[in-house]
């Protein structure tokens, strides 16, 4: 069982993803380039954060538009697990592949901090360690992290249990001040309709061993690895 | 023909502008009261085609596939001769 990990041009997650896939995971995980156009023999992908095409026109744009992505809609048609990062997510929401769309912060600053999320479902790939409602530590990096959905699809996501994570204080309540960008109802990440694509703008590969202060995020690449070895 | 596209893209109604609301702040600082500002961004696209409207189904289709994100934005595409 291989999981590819999608470089771009500007990608700078990769090898952290890497690094926590191969040795704190103990998976398979190779580098993909974005030029490669066959994914058959990968089980899963990640595509990590970074600043694809320099954020040129919208974060993610471009890179969703690459050929490679026709191959990623391919995997996450087939069922295989999809997880999106920061950019990654940003990429997947660009793409079509999950929904609404990551705008500017509410108060356009580059923020890089820690922040508490609360696991809404633990019913999917990536979520499938944590308890429902569990409150966790995980970093986020980012500048265009707010979360933006018409009401109909957030409706939508919630009548179909497809909020991942929110940020929240450390007690687990949504509040406005830890809403770090101004994403609607503190979205953190979500899930697609057939719950096997994920994209969230913290970083768990940053939140994946102690010495760093968490090791939440180990759970998230656990689960994945764990739904792959029983499809 | 040879035509320029001028595309301007905007943020659907409702929608924060985080950028026009520190903007707007700024001014503030200097003695200037708005009551609100908007950001857009402008593309002007160069392209040659038979006819004008040929190169209005190409622009908007440029702008519904990559230039553009439909979910939150409205755009706009004043196309001339050249």
């Amino acid at each position: 069982m291989t999981i590819a990990i999608i470089q771009f041009g500007g990608s700078n997650c990769d090898l952290d993803v890497l690094h926590v896939l191969e040795d704190v995971v103990g998976t398979d995980a190779e580098l993909v380039w974005y030029k490669e156009h066959d994914l058959d023999k990968y089980e899963g992908a990640i595509i990590p954060g970074g600043f694809s095409y320099g954020d040129y026109l919208r974060a993610g744009a471009i890179a969703s538009r690459t050929p490679i992505m026709d191959s990623i809609k391919k995997m996450a048609d087939e069922g295989k697990p999809i997880m999106g990062i920061c950019n990654g997510f940003q990429i997947l929401t660009e793409s079509g592949l999950l929904d609404g769309a990551l705008t500017t912060n509410e108060y356009p600053k580059f923020r890089c901090e820690w922040t508490n999320l609360r696991v809404e479902t633990n019913d999917s790939p990536f979520t499938s360690a944590f308890k429902k409602g569990e409150v966790i530590r995980i970093p986020i990096a980012h500048m265009e992290g707010n979360f933006y959905a018409d009401e109909a699809t957030l409706s939508k996501m919630e009548d179909n249990d497809l909020v991942a994570f929110r940020y929240v204080d450390s007690e687990g309540h949504v509040t406005e001040e830890v809403n770090p960008n101004g994403s609607q109802e503190n979205i953190a990440g979500i899930l697609s309709g057939n719950r096997n694509v994920m994209g969230l703008m913290p970083h768990p590969e940053r939140a994946s061993e102690e010495v760093l202060g968490s090791n939440d995020g180990i759970r998230m690449f656990k689960s994945m690895v764990e739904y792959i070895s029983s499809r | 023909m040879q035509y320029r596209a001028e595309v301007t893209i905007e943020r659907k109604s409702g929608m924060l502008d985080p950028e026009g609301t520190t903007i707007k702040r700024a001014l503030e600082h200097l003695g200037y009261h708005t009551n609100d500002i908007k950001t857009s961004k402008r593309y002007i696209i160069d392209l040659e085609e038979e006819s004008a409207e040929l190169a209005e189904t190409k622009v908007d289709e440029m702008c519904q596939k990559l230039i553009a994100n439909p979910m939150i934005h409205n755009y706009t595409i004043d196309l001339r001769e050249v």
